[in-house]
């Protein structure tokens, strides 16, 4: 484990830096003017209802969603402005979508080796060796030459987040990857993160699943209307909300059992 | 045999080609995008034997040197351009079938959009569309055999006649710009209704 650093949250560099960005689709505001910074070894929470712009936001992170205003940095330098190569910025950070969106008509390993392969240029070997390794880690060795229809949907997410992992990634975008499982399953993607997250990844996780909050964050944001109306340590946020509007929310999952 | 392998590759690649550039979304690409959908509207619509009669008539009566003359090589590029038109569809049809999301996922992955479509979008869309794209091979088979075999080689006597006592093609683009006439509507309702379908998933 190469552990997390040292120094405190706040004395360390920011890497995804976001200010005051908005967005806009047709006319519904999605992004009301967001301020957020996240720093090296930092895991931060998105919490909020649907709709409330979480994955809007992380898509406009890795550049899939054109941002409306405001800027968004990366290791201190501007990735929203036109003259920035997006494919550049999205090889620096690995993103997981909710649905998996794994290449079903591709095998496990060429999933996970893709984008070493074709867009960081390493040698097919390495980079299935190392594939490999990653699968391995994960718990889905001897799975490597199975299709994604093959696998579990846990075993899918993971194979999705080995795909994240691959391009070493700067900090890792996790976009509800939990949402689309059988409750079952999602305690072994949920250990996933968890690990990564003891390792120091860097990671901002949009969700609706409280214990991702409570025992990987290090911070929860509420997004609530396009904005992020409460932000604090898990234990302040999720235990005593000061917004109405966030103990709503948490009210709600509590009801349905979620928390 | 030979000529139909030719023309069938030549036809997959173009029709690829075409429904690429069809379906690319950046602004840049406009005029080629236009281009690429007048050359589907207009092959489409004409009927592959007057397609045919104009090109192996109409480019040895151009008497211009460096033009192929061989009644056989131009009948391989009539039905080239016509079947590259019908099989671009085809393949935008499977291209529109990817669900963005696979794109988004190409992307994210670190790929270029070209990359993303090379190995993410074509290979998902191919596999889909094969039944229909068989169907065209059949016709094509058949459309190959037709020409070659009775069609061009007395067409062409025809076509010498013709331009000898006459020079006059008129009747033939005639006809042609009648088809056009009612296919090109047709297909821009088409794309019409189809976008129309889209917005409302």
């Amino acid at each position: 484990m190469t552990g997390a650093a040292t120094a405190a949250p706040s004395t360390r560099n920011a890497v995804i830096e976001i200010q005051d960005v908005t967005k806009s689709f047709g006319e519904r505001q999605v992004l009301g003017g967001i301020d957020l910074t996240l720093r090296e070894h930092e895991a931060i929470a998105l919490i909020g209802a649907s709709g409330s712009g979480k994955s809007t936001l992380l898509r406009c992170i890795d550049l899939l969603v054109e941002i409306d205003d405001g800027d968004i940095f990366l290791d201190g330098e501007v990735i929203t402005d036109p003259s920035v190569n997006p494919v550049e910025v999205r090889r620096r950070l690995g993103f997981v979508f909710q649905a998996f969106n794994l290449f079903p008509h591709m095998t496990v390993i060429d999933n996970v080796t893709l984008g070493a392969v074709r867009a960081h240029g390493e040698g097919r070997k390495q980079s299935r060796e190392r594939g490999r390794e990653v699968l391995e880690r994960f718990g889905l060795g001897g799975r490597e030459n199975d299709r994604p229809d093959q696998l579990s949907g846990g075993q899918q997410q993971r194979v999705a987040l080995c795909r994240a992992l691959a391009g070493k990634p700067r900090a890792l975008l996790l976009d509800e990857v939990t949402s689309a499982l059988d409750p079952e399953l999602v305690g072994d993607v949920l250990d996933a993160v968890r690990d990564l997250k003891e390792e120091g990844m860097t990671m901002i996780i949009a969700t609706h699943e409280m214990s991702f909050a409570r025992e990987v964050a290090d911070e929860v944001a509420f997004l609530h209307e396009g904005r992020i109306i409460e932000q604090g340590s898990p234990e302040k946020i999720l235990a005593e909300p000061e917004r109405p509007e966030t103990q709503k929310f948490l009210r709600r999952l509590l009801a349905a059992g979620r928390v | 045999m030979k000529l139909f392998l030719i023309v069938e590759v030549i036809v997959l690649v173009l029709g690829l080609l075409v429904a690429v550039v069809r379906t690319s979304k950046v602004p840049a690409l406009f005029p080629i995008r236009m281009l690429a959908a007048v050359y589907c509207d207009f092959f489409r619509g004409i009927p592959v034997i007057l397609l045919v009669y104009l090109v192996g008539f109409g480019v040895p009566a151009l008497n211009l040197s460096g033009l192929p003359t061989d009644p056989l090589v131009l009948a391989g590029i009539a039905l080239s351009l016509a079947y590259s038109s019908y099989v671009a569809e085809v393949y935008r049809a499977g291209i529109a079938s990817i669900h963005p999301s696979q794109t988004d996922a190409g992307l994210a992955t670190g790929l270029t959009r070209i990359q993303t479509l090379r190995f993410v979008v074509i290979p998902q869309a191919v596999r889909r569309v094969r039944p229909p794209l068989l169907n065209d091979f059949i016709s094509l088979q058949k459309d190959v055999a037709l020409v070659s075999v009775l069609g061009i080689a007395e067409a062409f006597q025809t076509a010498q006649i013709i331009t000898l006592s006459t020079f006059n093609y008129t009747p033939l683009i005639a006809a042609a710009l009648l088809y056009l006439a009612v296919t090109f509507p047709m297909a821009r309702i088409l794309d019409h209704i189809t976008a129309r379908e889209q917005i409302n998933s």
